[in-house]
């Protein structure tokens, strides 16, 4: 799967109340989650925001709360993908478990805001189309493939209990 | 092993396991609450399996935005109420309700060697007697709800000692503000927090579920304690689910790293905006204006709280320009208060009191800020806008601090209220 799209910059330690307030979490609709996607810290993220762009951020990108409606919100407002130096732990667990593409990378402060970037997931790549350069990262370990392969936890469960 | 590679064995049918290894371990508890219950039980519904792994292992705690604030909140709580009704697993109804992390220990559901999950981050409370326990998000409760498992990649356990002599007013809630704000933030990120050390040893119940309850603001996987006769003593007094089973570490345990504190050094902690990690000494930020106090949560909402908030609120009155709203976490907690003549100190010092709720802490309702409004809270997260307002602030402390800071009308030590 290749993804294609715009770089955001956020800082280290993005926190869930952050990516949506905990005000909008009396509802689980994904549209309605998204629209509010990071207006604390960036007024109007989503209108700004084209369709495919890439978050690039820091150390412990969505630490605090355990609300999957943060990753739920930024896959549904339109971004395709999160970098970042490092993940909270939890925020982890729920992007690959609803299957928003994460990907760790120590240099991820080497993208800078609006570079245009290419990432090939299957094969661990990153172009950044503004000054060419390449970069390779680590996928995940065989386990995390496993549940991604069969598009989430849910998918996974599935396959695995219901034969 | 460590204890919590112990723990993590035990579910996983292993003799031993590693940090870095990925497992699936059977859990002994789900938990999930008004936020985090509806995506889950939707995710569930959405397989069509429609069967539970066992009722009596899932609880379903409504504490957020209750007693209901809005009709979206009291939908999403009929969506649990309806999904308990259907599948027959544990419901907390208002009147019975309380706070899931006070809660929960309460009702004799979390227990020395343990696992559990909960779809709530502050779910790495109970390893405070003993347990394994971490928060995960909603999607993992529906597969735990229907599998019974959880996957895991098991930690590698940081040792936090803490040796010497508690000064005045330093308790739990000091103690783990100050390491976060050695460790910062993400000082513990996907680890294992082990507390340990004569004042551990030493410390209630209360104060360890404070400690562990904070553990995630490090970014840790977990917090726990080694069970004692601290921790057997309290789960005696419990109607008790299970079994508890007492585990220790060996003593050729693997540690990633080992961090002596002297608490000594340690005076009352305030962690400033907008990190739980930017943690000083009260007196270093003495006489900042608040507008709010709120002394309650899963941090600071049982009753040894109450009772230190208390002492400080004796025949005394907080400031006029000060709203101070205490929650008793639990209607237990709520009634041995009542008993105990505390409520009653509170309302003479004109104080309000909540039904137990997270409500404030993390801006939902019962004390939600103003732009531009100051609160000093006993909660555990003091982000950008997080008990309302994106231009409003909230200072960390410990039930005295607030209360204190309450009378004055500006964030102050204890010492300054009580002579």
């Amino acid at each position: 799967m290749t993804i294609k799209g715009k770089v955001w910059k956020f800082a280290d330690h993005i926190n869930t109340d952050d990516i949506i307030s905990a005000r909008y979490l009396n509802t689980t609709d994904p549209a309605e989650l998204a629209s509010h996607c990071m207006e604390t810290i960036v007024p109007d993220f989503v209108k700004k925001i084209s369709k495919g762009d890439i978050i690039v951020a820091g150390e412990n990108f969505g630490c605090g709360s355990s609300r999957e409606h943060a990753p739920i919100s930024i896959k549904n407002c339109g971004i395709s993908a999160v970098i970042a130096k490092s993940f909270a732990r939890i925020f982890l667990r729920n992007a690959i478990n609803i299957g928003l593409p994460i990907i760790e990378i120590t240099y991820a402060e080497q993208f800078s805001q609006g570079d245009f970037l290419e990432i090939d997931l299957e094969n661990g790549l990153i172009i950044n189309h503004t000054n060419g350069h390449r970069y390779d990262f680590i996928k995940y370990p065989d386990f995390l493939q496993q549940i991604i392969k069969s598009g989430g936890l849910i998918s996974w469960v599935k396959e695995k209990y219901t034969k | 092993m460590t204890i919590t590679e112990k723990i993590l064995a035990l579910h996983s049918g292993k003799k031993e396991v590693f940090p870095g290894e990925f497992i699936e371990a059977d859990v002994d508890l789900i938990l999930a609450n008004d936020i985090t219950g509806p995506l889950a039980i939707e995710e569930f519904e959405s397989t069509g399996i429609g069967k539970v792994f066992n009722p009596e292992k899932i609880v379903l705690v409504p504490d957020h935005f209750t007693p209901c604030k809005d009709i979206k909140s009291a939908e999403m709580v009929k969506i649990l109420r309806n999904f308990a009704r259907k599948y027959g697993v544990i419901f907390y109804e208002i009147g019975k309700l309380g706070i899931e992390h006070a809660l929960l220990p309460e009702e004799g559901f979390t227990l020395p060697g343990d696992l559990i999950i909960g779809a709530d981050s502050h779910t790495c409370t109970y390893g405070a007697v003993g347990a394994f326990s971490t928060g995960v998000g909603s999607t993992d409760v529906a597969a735990a709800m229907i599998t019974g498992k959880v996957w895991l990649k098991v930690p590698p356990t940081i040792r936090f000692v803490y040796n010497g002599r508690l000064n005045n007013y330093v308790g739990g809630k000091d103690l783990i503000l100050y390491t976060i704000g050695k460790i910062g933030v993400d000082g513990a990120r996907y680890k294992t927090m082990e507390f340990s050390g004569t004042v551990i040893e030493s410390l209630a119940c209360d104060d360890r579920f404070t400690i562990c309850n904070m553990a995630i603001e490090a970014g840790a996987k977990n917090g726990i304690i080694i069970p004692d006769k601290i921790t057997e003593e309290f789960v005696s007094l419990l109607q008790r689910k299970r079994e508890s089973v007492f585990l220790r570490n060996d003593s050729d345990a693997r540690y990633e790293g080992i961090i002596e504190i002297n608490v000594d050094v340690i005076q009352p902690q305030v962690a400033v905006p907008h990190l739980p990690g930017n943690s000083k000494d009260v007196r270093d930020v003495s006489g900042i204006r608040i507008d709010q106090v709120v002394i309650g949560s899963c941090t600071n909402g049982r009753i040894t709280d109450l009772r230190n908030a208390a002492k400080i609120a004796r025949g005394k009155k907080v400031h006029p320009e000060v709203r101070t709203i205490i929650i008793p976490a639990t209607q237990r907690v709520y009634q041995q208060a009542v008993k105990e003549g505390l409520i009653g100190i509170f309302i003479e010092a004109g104080c309000v009191i909540s039904p137990p709720t997270c409500g404030p802490c993390l801006g939902g309702h019962m004390g939600v800020l103003g732009s531009g409004e100051v609160a000093i809270a006993t909660t555990n997260r003091n982000f950008i806008g997080r008990m309302g307002h994106p231009s409003s602030e909230v200072y960390l402390a410990n039930p005295e601090v607030a209360m204190a800071s309450a009378i004055k009308g500006k964030i102050s030590h204890p010492d300054e209220v009580v002579k």
